[in-house]
């Protein structure tokens, strides 16, 4: 069965962490069109393992496809998410360390840090591709859950392992489902199986230019539903608030959740005797 | 013969202290306020059916459909230590969780699936 409780959140991260010896597959897609260029779909496929109860594992593959252009792998990212805090808050931090491997062609939009902007990801593929992104990221995660609500604030620094200077970032989010109390049936449309709200992010600059002019920043309905089997759909319409930014980014969401994998192994092993 | 049945004495008293400290422990340093909690959904027939729809959606894949625990790492929640809680106990350990020995904090579930799940763990005792 799949967790109900997860939220919907694109970019932002709450300090939700995957059960221990879980592993959830997730897709990631963002629709979108450059000022000046075409419409492209990225989607990004993350497999996230649950180390711990304090400790969840990641790995993304990126891919897009670009229309009149091509499809193309554009590399991959592996995180990880660690809970200092052994127990609930009022506000509970969560540690966030990513290594990036990607092309200049990715464009699954994450993140959004530094001066980010839609003529980024306006050029060819081609041209694009020749760009190597070997990026650290940063992130330390703020999140609460106040009376069925649940706030997220998300600080971001990522550098160019290469030579580019430190970029900023940031991320807000707010959530809730729309029924508190279980219904106690089997139901596919309840209202318990419905998380909404939004979130908001964007680029803070970096340290040649600590400043907001020419930086991107949108914000994002969102809807979370959980389906049947494990299967959860998250969709968000989002709105650019710049001129750097993309007019609109559409995103879907598909996740499905593998339990207790840890212990297919353990068995297999003989542990389970 | 004085001296062995001074030390089987003096065993027993320390396995007695030892599983009575154990019992306890479970709850030790739950806020005074958090304990004295009462459930509001407590032995409503609605809240217990859905506490167990909300158990088999969360619960059920570590301490398995009859609640008795894997015999591993996931304990048996039809247990002593379970009855001897208060309602607050246990809506606080869901809240909390124990994230050092793998139990995954439930403080993202709505307030009321959480004391839905509470008047579902009583159900079963």
């Amino acid at each position: 069965m799949g967790r109900t409780q997860d939220k919907p959140y694109f970019v932002t991260y709450s300090h939700d962490l995957e059960e221990p010896g879980n592993l959830e597959i997730e897709t990631k897609t963002a629709l979108a069109q450059p000022g000046g260029g075409d419409r492209f779909g990225a989607t990004a496929v993350e497999f996230e393992y649950g180390t711990r109860a304090w400790w969840t594992t990641e790995l993304y593959l990126d891919g897009q496809a670009t229309g009149n252009d091509s499809t193309v792998f554009t590399g991959w990212r592996l995180e990880n998410r660690l809970r200092p805090l052994m127990r609930d808050h009022a506000i509970n931090p969560v540690f966030y360390v990513e290594y990036e491997n990607t092309s200049g062609a990715d464009k699954t939009i994450l993140e959004v840090v530094g001066h980010d902007g839609q003529s980024d990801l306006a050029p060819p593929n081609g041209t694009l591709r020749q760009e190597h992104q070997h990026e650290a990221e940063l992130k330390l995660i703020l999140s609460s859950n106040v009376k069925d609500w649940n706030l997220s604030e998300n600080f971001i620094a990522e550098k160019n392992l290469g030579h580019e200077p430190w970029e900023f970032g940031y991320a807000i989010g707010a959530t809730r489902p729309l029924r508190s109390a279980g219904s106690g049936r089997a139901c596919t449309f309840c209202a318990e199986k419905f998380i909404a709200g939004a979130e908001a992010y964007g680029g803070l600059g970096d340290t040649s230019a600590l400043t907001l002019r020419e930086t991107s920043h949108y914000i994002a309905p969102l809807i979370g539903w959980q389906l049947p089997k494990g299967v959860r759909l998250s969709l968000s319409p989002g709105f650019g608030l710049t001129d750097a930014s993309f007019t609109r980014v559409y995103r879907v969401g598909l996740a499905f959740e593998f339990e207790q994998i840890g212990q297919w192994f353990h068995a297999s092993n003989g542990g389970g005797q | 013969m004085m001296q062995r049945s001074l030390a089987v004495l003096l065993m027993t008293l320390s396995a007695a202290v030892a599983l009575g400290a154990a019992s306890a422990s479970h709850w030790e340093g739950i806020p005074a306020r958090d304990h004295a909690r009462s459930n509001p959904l407590a032995g409503q027939d609605e809240a217990i059916h859905a506490g167990a729809v909300v158990y088999r959606d969360h619960c059920q894949q570590c301490h398995k459909a009859n609640a008795e625990g894997d015999g591993k790492k996931h304990p048996p929640l039809r247990s002593q230590p379970i009855r001897s809680a208060s309602d607050g106990d246990l809506e606080w350990f869901l809240r909390q969780g124990d994230l050092r020995r793998g139990m995954p904090s439930w403080s993202s579930l709505p307030v009321a699936q959480r004391w839905q799940l509470v008047a579902y763990l009583r159900s079963i005792q």
